[in-house]
């Protein structure tokens, strides 16, 4: 029997598009509406849509569960309705345990206040007592590392230094079940980092963790299991890895637009073929396999392979030309297909691979497909940044200074 | 069905209970920014109820100059007496009713019991009222307004106040998050109440008429503060009566509106 710590069970949500009625003379006609057609229910009125429809999962004890999709597929929405901040038009919700969201951690600071009043503040609207604060004081002021300006009223901190103590403070709540919606985005990358850590340590403490993100290497990385949402449905849960690759493939599957040329990329894949893999480990071989059509005769062509960081900043990039294959020529209804191999000599991140198929002589693309493809770099505790310059430590000895450094002077008299 | 309302009641307060500490920060932070960067400080408590008094006189010196009756100390202490209440009423309903908009980011991203903005808002505008009725205690004792077994009604008539306050702030800090005119409405109810409630007169000075002053559920209030404090009397204990039972019908149906509008706040904000 697993231990369910949070449930939704056939759960619908239903929202209104445009203004409400902000003011009296409104309401009037609203409510004979109402009256004339029913309380509504399950039939949409004009300007309605369902945020949600028919979502239903469950998540265990100690668990991490990312929930992802694009812009508006409904995943704040199942957060603010799990955190109670709206109910359900339809179906049950149950939730076992304190729960606490890391959604909107600065919400609750008042401008006029400082950092240490803030802190008391905040941290009681998030669910603490006085005497829980004042216990963990020192620890969310070190976490922040805003000791220098504690004192300080808040409306005079920068909007890094604003998000920080508001993370702190939530990161010490020490709840069952925790919510978590983007706030990695916060601060600089040390800093997320350290967000990253202490999520893992309240993690390991048993806490249950929802994740929400579009930063998928930490969904990849930090939960087991995950769920695909898009337009308010479910479209798969199962393993995080899996709900990954299921998004990345529905994503590309559709491509902008048709290109003005009738030659064109129609596959890029990652690893053997079948294979679901998008997380490997660096220095790791990996192949990388473009396939291309064409429906008239072409000639003087290359395939570009260039592979970006999760900024879109070029890391590196190769091409058939470069690698000795010479010029490819494709008839009517032929098929190409290009395997590169490459050693992931790369640092822990997202990756995203675009491809090209060039003119040989003048750079000028028949076609691109840009971000064909998405890998992620698993931990590499040696190494932080793009590239993995496969580092080891020489030396690294003591030794006394000598001459005037050596010691402070002595005090004279 | 009693019953099943009695737990509800209870299971809510308990709810209220575990939450003290936010109720004590929100209450805190209220009173924080208002003395902050401000130069007069607590003067602030009693500025508005001086202001009333003041008007209170003048109104009064009319009167005594009209009907050729010197204008005696007691109803200087009258006036003073119903001032620090009313005061305290009016900032109250005044604060209460935009609390909810005012948090608008708690109410729409954060969860917490809402009716804790309200009830924060009346009871940093109580603390207020505490300074402004030691300061009139004060001044009262130096006029030589002596004290009798009477004040005991004091606590009574304080605690019906703050459940009827508590109980309109609440209505109207939800109604204040749908419907943007109902700030207005307040505004210029709260202005003109004080011609409809006895503050600068009393409610006898209108003989027959009276009954209908006092259907104003704050009138016994006032005039109970007035009695217990200034003429040594007990209030008008059967229109005590009716404020306490329209204060509690307030209070509850309060709490319940407010519970079966709550869903619909994070949307409506």
């Amino acid at each position: 029997m697993t231990d369910i710590v949070m449930r939704l069970d056939g759960v619908y949500k239903k929202f209104r598009k445009g203004e409400m009625y902000d003011s009296l003379r409104d309401l009037i006609p609203a409510l004979t509406g109402r009256l004339l057609r029913g309380s509504g229910g399950d039939a949409l009125a004009p300007r309605e849509f369902w945020a949600l429809q028919d979502v239903t999962f469950g998540v265990e004890r100690g668990e991490a569960f990312g929930i992802i999709g694009n812009n508006g597929a409904g995943k704040s929405t199942i957060l603010k309705l799990l955190s109670g901040i709206m109910r359900p038009t339809r179906g049950t919700l149950q939730v076992n345990g304190r729960l606490s969201a890391l959604i909107e951690v600065s919400a609750g600071f008042h401008p006029d206040l400082t950092g240490r009043e803030n802190i008391y503040l905040n941290g009681t609207i998030l669910g603490m007592t006085r005497a829980e604060i004042r216990r963990r004081f020192d620890a969310i002021v070190a976490f922040s590392e805003l000791e220098e300006f504690i004192d300080t009223p808040v409306k005079r901190y920068s909007s890094g230094m604003f998000a920080r103590l508001g993370f702190s403070v939530a990161a010490h709540v020490e709840p069952d079940v925790l919510i978590v919606d983007e706030v990695l985005s916060v601060g600089d990358y040390l800093f997320q980092q350290k967000c990253l850590e202490r999520m893992n340590e309240i993690m390991t403490g048993g806490a249950t963790v929802v994740f929400v993100s579009h930063n998928l290497r930490a969904v990849s990385t930090l939960c087991s299991r995950a769920l695909l949402l898009d337009h308010g449905r479910v479209i798969t849960i199962g393993p995080s890895n899996e709900v990954i690759k299921t998004y990345l493939t529905r994503g590309h599957g559709a491509r902008a637009a048709e290109p003005a040329s009738d030659i064109r990329i129609t596959a890029v894949s990652l690893g053997a073929p079948q294979s679901s893999r998008v997380t490997f480990e660096t220095d790791e071989f990996l192949d990388i396999t473009v396939e291309a059509a064409a429906r008239s005769p072409h000639e003087d062509m290359s395939v570009v392979l260039q592979i970006v960081d999760g900024n879109q900043y070029p890391v590196f990039d190769t091409c058939t030309q470069r690698l000795g294959a010479g010029p490819l020529a494709l008839a009517a209804g032929e098929t190409l297909t290009c395997t590169f191999r490459v050693q992931l000599r790369l640092a822990q991140g997202t990756y995203h691979v675009n491809a090209f198929l060039h003119r040989y002589v003048t750079d000028r693309p028949f076609d691109r497909w840009l971000s064909a493809a998405t890998f992620f770099i698993a931990g590499t505790p040696t190494v932080r940044g793009v590239v993995n310059l496969a580092p080891s430590l020489i030396t690294c000895e003591k030794a006394m200074l000598t001459g005037r450094l050596a010691a402070p002077a002595p005090v004279a008299g | 069905m009693e019953k099943g309302r009695n737990l509800a009641m209870s299971a809510w307060l308990g709810h209220l209970v575990a939450r003290r500490d936010l109720l004590y920060m929100l209450t805190w932070r209220d009173i924080r920014i208002k003395y902050k960067q401000s130069i007069m400080g607590f003067l602030w408590a009693i500025l508005l109820p001086m202001v009333i008094v003041l008007a209170g006189v003048v109104v009064r010196y009319a009167f005594s100059w009209i009907t050729r009756a010197p204008l005696a100390l007691a109803d200087i202490a009258s006036v003073s007496v119903r001032a620090v209440p009313w005061a305290f009423f009016v900032s109250s309903i005044r604060f209460a009713s935009t609390s909810l908009v005012s948090n608008r980011d708690l109410v729409t991203k954060i969860y917490l019991p809402r009716e804790i903005f309200p009830i924060a808002a009346m009871l940093s505008q109580l603390v207020d009222f505490a300074v402004a009725a030691v300061v009139m205690l004060v001044v009262l004792a130096v006029l030589g307004v002596g004290a009798s077994v009477e004040l005991l009604w004091v606590p009574g008539l304080v605690i019906i106040l703050v459940l009827l306050t508590t109980g309109l702030g609440i209505l109207l800090s939800a109604a204040s998050l749908f419907f943007r005119d109902v700030k207005y409405l307040v505004e210029v109810v709260l202005t003109f109440a004080i011609f409809f409630t006895p503050v600068f007169y009393d409610a006898r000075m209108f003989g027959l008429w009276a009954p209908v002053l006092m259907l104003n559920p704050i009138a016994p209030l006032l005039e109970g503060f007035a009695n217990a404090v200034v003429l040594h009397t007990a209030p008008p204990i059967a229109w005590l009566g009716y404020s306490t039972g329209v204060s509690l019908v307030t209070f509850f149906a309060a709490l319940r509106v407010f519970h079966k509008l709550e869903p619909y706040f994070a949307e409506s904000a």
